[in-house]
């Protein structure tokens, strides 16, 4: 068989409902940015799962690689200052 | 010798990591590294199950333009769309594994790939549209219900919404038996022959008893696989005759009978030589499928051509404006 093409990767991110995440809901296949548009309204959103679409080349993203994720992720156990428990409020106040 | 030694601790750590994110129950997504093995066995099962979602909008397809009514017509039309989507969600997650969309069609014109053996029989009158909801994707439901909580992510999310979507298609199924069972004695006769061809081949889609399976075992280590071909295939005719009994419909196993020890139903022994006979290609429909499937996508190469010309055309004039 000759190599066909199945045209390029888009990844595609959709708003289930205004002011949500957009979120990730995985990719089609298109020569460019209005097809890409139309399959991911057409493969996933036939049943108004959303109210706006993104859709990505799959190359335009960059990842982390997992092997990062302790220097990337550090939970910052020493930083406790950053969560308000920290702090020690005077006794009565309110509201704070 | 040494440079080899060390390559080999490197693996076995790799794999010890691995194992260990597998038992906590953390899923494992595209970069992270896997073995082989694991990803050589997600690559074949996703893509069956791509190219089955594919392959069976075929036997349904075949009765758009005959459905009794409009309304027969349009639920069709959107279950068969759905069939079509859920084949893009599949390829598209099995595409994260590293194997292009080009290669997986490569795979099922050449035969290496399969596609699930269920559609390898025809769709012989309206009646068999209902089994095929109800009984097919019944089946197929309860498979993709366990595999929601496959360990790697991208096929565990496309199984979530394919579940969500699924259904519908069995309930619309399950209707259409029911219609034909409250009317005359020929659609009754009809609904009951569709369930006879059909309810061997659906259960055959668990595919092989526990003590024949020989993809289970790394399957289930890796939690690619929940649960057991028998405890799925139990799951299924446990709620399935109940559902034939409320409309009337006889399950064509007269060893079929209610187990009190087990909790679950006996059924009669499964004709493994068909499976086999049918999965190894000469099944009624095999040929027609593959030939459709060939056919759609070469006489479907011209617009793939014609996307790209317009894209290089947009970007070029792009260029000069």
């Amino acid at each position: 068989m000759t190599k066909d093409s199945q045209l390029g990767t888009w990844e595609v991110f959709m708003q289930s409902k205004p002011g949500a995440n957009y979120i990730h809901a995985g990719s089609v296949h298109a020569s460019d940015k209005g097809m890409a548009l139309q399959n991911a309204r057409d493969t996933y959103t036939r049943r108004g799962e959303g109210t706006s679409i993104w859709v990505v080349p799959s190359e335009a993203i960059t990842a982390s690689n997992p092997d990062d994720n302790d220097m990337l992720f550090d939970p910052a156990n020493d930083k406790v200052y950053r969560m308000p428990t920290f702090y020690v409020m005077p006794e009565g106040a309110k509201a704070i | 010798m040494e440079l080899l030694e060390k390559n080999e601790q490197v693996q076995t750590e790799l794999l010890r990591h691995f194992e260990n994110k597998i038992e906590k129950g953390d899923s494992i997504e595209p970069r992270d590294k896997m073995p082989d093995g694991y990803r050589k066995h997600l690559i074949r099962q996703m893509s069956q199950h791509a190219h089955s979602e594919v392959i069976g909008m075929q036997p349904e397809g075949n009765w758009i333009t005959r459905a009794p009514s409009l309304r027969a017509k349009q639920i069709l039309l959107a279950k068969i769309q759905d069939e079509g989507g859920h084949g893009l969600y599949l390829y598209s997650a099995a595409e994260t594994l590293g194997i292009s969309r080009d290669e997986m069609i490569s795979q099922l014109h050449s035969g290496k790939a399969k596609y699930s053996n269920i559609f390898n029989y025809p769709a012989l009158t309206w009646a068999d549209i209902g089994a095929i909801g109800w009984l097919v994707d019944g089946a197929a439901i309860v498979n993709q219900v366990s595999l929601q909580r496959t360990s790697y992510g991208p096929y565990s999310r496309a199984m979530v919404r394919i579940c969500k979507e699924e259904s519908f298609h069995q309930r619309q199924g399950y209707e259409i038996m029911a219609k034909m069972m409250s009317g005359t004695d020929a659609q009754k006769e009809m609904a009951q022959d569709a369930m006879n061809r059909w309810w061997w081949p659906s259960l055959m889609m668990f595919g092989p008893h526990d003590s024949e399976s020989p993809h289970t075992g790394d399957a289930v280590k890796w939690k690619i696989k929940r649960h057991s071909n028998d405890e799925l295939r139990a799951k299924f005719i446990d709620k399935t005759v109940q559902q034939a009994e409320v409309i009337g419909l006889t399950i064509p196993d007269k060893d079929l009978k209610w187990n009190d020890a087990t909790g679950h139903y006996d059924h009669g022994a499964i004709d493994w030589n068909e499976f086999y006979k049918v999965i190894s290609g000469s099944g009624p429909c095999n040929h027609q499928r593959m030939e459709h499937h060939k056919r759609v996508h070469a006489e479907g190469a011209w617009v793939r051509e014609a996307a790209e010309a317009y894209r290089a055309k947009q970007e070029k004039q792009l260029l000069h404006s």
